[in-house]
């Protein structure tokens, strides 16, 4: 353990929009392997801590620690930023994102967006990334895909790809941001198979969802959040099956 | 070739003269209007101020008195600098603004606010979530504006860059003005002398015309090329 750093670690992270503290101190630590689920309503703040990790969101205090780096901040008029954007860079390339809206390039196509940050980023040799992209689209099921631009395929399908696209990057840790929130019901089934596979095979995720099966069955570590600060936090068999406040017990009651 | 009473081969060089004005100064309003959309769309106030000025001034003010001021206003002012080099520095050097020159760059910097606003436009229609990703995904700024801003940012602009080009053709012909000897002048000349208008402005004409048509079918092309995976989903059905 102590030779290897931790993939993901961020300590004590605030977040205000303007007036408002929408994140109120949280840490969390993956271990490799781990698969830590974010749970809560709408507005807890899990998506914005999520965008902390890779700091698409800059966190206003705390630490961010990435494979043994510390992202170091400085204080400007603008608020508080990262010293050095290189350092930010490099720490992106290794958390991979997929997001709630696919975001793939909708100007290239699929084995083209699949390639794109591991040629221009990690600076790949076109010819080694072409063939890894195959395998990784043929693990998704989208080799025969592989040519189609994005607006091309269904909601599934492009997210299906977008996680082809992050594996690509061999990232440290895989951070999901509600993947299948903006999916058609009958196409969920496939992103989370695909999702599942991921965490059996020893992947480090972070996953924001709503879909509490895949929390209950993939995760190592349920967080409950509520207005920016942790409710819960333990094993799924403890949180989600035997939860303590009174709003998580209502947050999971079945909604009909 | 056609002689038309001898003044064929003069005609031809001024059309060449006219499409070498329209197309340099093309590349230098291309530039500017990148740089304007860039200084529109910063954080800076400093450059965004700047660049509201410009389009503000260029937008305000006639094509021929900015023309017409450069081209005999340049001369003074660089003759002011070379003179204070001269005393200074005993530096002797003298720069000539000509006729090309001052036509090119009047009508790049006059473009160069049209095209700013096209691209500023084109820039805020690219999808936020698009440049994330290219974040997300460890991509620096100048990547994610080569890989991902630019070509996505084309698609939207190309109509309008079309727009302008074709008014920026039609604008050289206000370098007859200043003394360079486009097709238009030339033209001119030869109707003053032979009394032939027709003989003369149409094949000029022809010429502005023929030019326009092969812009419309280039411009067709590169909107061909930036609308791959835009189109229209019957393009698709595969």
């Amino acid at each position: 353990m102590a030779d290897t750093p931790i993939p993901l670690e961020v300590r004590d992270i605030t977040k205000r929009f303007g007036d408002t503290e929408v994140l109120k101190g949280l840490s969390l630590k993956a271990h490799k392997g781990d698969v830590i689920t974010l749970i809560g309503a709408s507005g807890s703040g899990k998506s914005t801590f999520l965008r902390c990790m890779n700091l698409l969101e800059q966190p206003n205090e705390g630490e961010l620690i990435v494979h043994g780096e510390n992202i170091t901040f400085k204080t400007t008029r603008r608020g508080r930023e990262p010293v050095d954007w290189k350092q930010v860079e490099r720490i992106r390339a290794k958390l991979s994102m997929v997001f709630q809206s696919f975001n793939l390039w909708a100007h290239m196509t699929l084995l083209e967006n699949v390639i794109e940050a591991p040629t221009h980023v990690l600076g790949k040799p076109k010819r080694e990334a072409i063939a890894h992209a195959r395998d990784l689209l043929d693990r998704v099921g989208l080799l025969d895909h592989a040519d189609y631009y994005p607006a091309q395929m269904s909601g599934g399908q492009q997210q299906r790809g977008a996680i082809a696209r992050a594996l690509a990057m061999d990232p440290e840790v895989m951070l999901f941001d509600e993947p299948t929130s903006a999916l058609d019901p009958e196409l969920v089934g496939d992103v989370l198979k695909v999702m599942r596979d991921l965490a059996e095979e020893g992947r480090t995720m972070i996953v924001v969802t709503h879909e509490m099966s895949f929390a209950r069955d993939v995760s190592s570590q349920v967080i409950y959040l509520h207005q920016g600060m942790v409710e819960e936090v333990g094993p799924p068999k403890e949180v989600l099956d035997n939860p303590q406040s009174d709003r998580l017990k209502q947050f999971l009651a079945p909604k009909h | 070739m056609i002689d038309l009473q001898g003044y064929g081969p003069r005609l031809l060089e001024g059309a060449l003269v006219t499409l070498e004005v329209a197309v340099l100064s093309l590349l230098l309003a291309l530039i500017l209007g990148l740089l304007t959309a860039s200084a529109k769309l910063s954080r800076h106030w400093l450059f965004h101020r700047i660049a509201t000025l410009y389009t503000t001034l260029i937008r305000g003010v006639p094509d021929l008195v900015l023309m017409l001021l450069l081209f005999f206003g340049g001369q003074i002012g660089v003759n002011m600098f070379t003179d204070w080099l001269y005393y200074e520095f005993d530096v002797d050097i003298f720069i000539n603004i000509n006729e090309f020159v001052a036509g090119v760059v009047t009508i790049g910097f006059i473009f160069g606010a049209y095209m700013g606003e096209t691209f500023r436009g084109a820039f805020l229609a690219v999808e936020s979530g698009q440049i994330e990703a290219g974040r997300a995904y460890g991509m620096s700024n100048r990547l994610i504006f080569r890989r991902i801003q630019f070509p996505q940012m084309m698609r939207h602009a190309l109509p309008g860059l079309g727009n302008n080009w074709m008014v920026l053709l039609k604008t050289t012909a206000l370098v007859s003005v200043i003394g360079l000897s486009d097709m238009v002048r030339i033209a001119a000349e030869a109707t003053k002398a032979t009394h032939e208008p027709f003989l003369f402005m149409i094949p000029v004409a022809v010429v502005y015309l023929l030019i326009a048509s092969v812009s419309e079918w280039i411009v067709a092309r590169l909107q061909k090329h930036y609308n791959a995976g835009f189109g229209e989903a019957d393009e698709w059905n595969n």
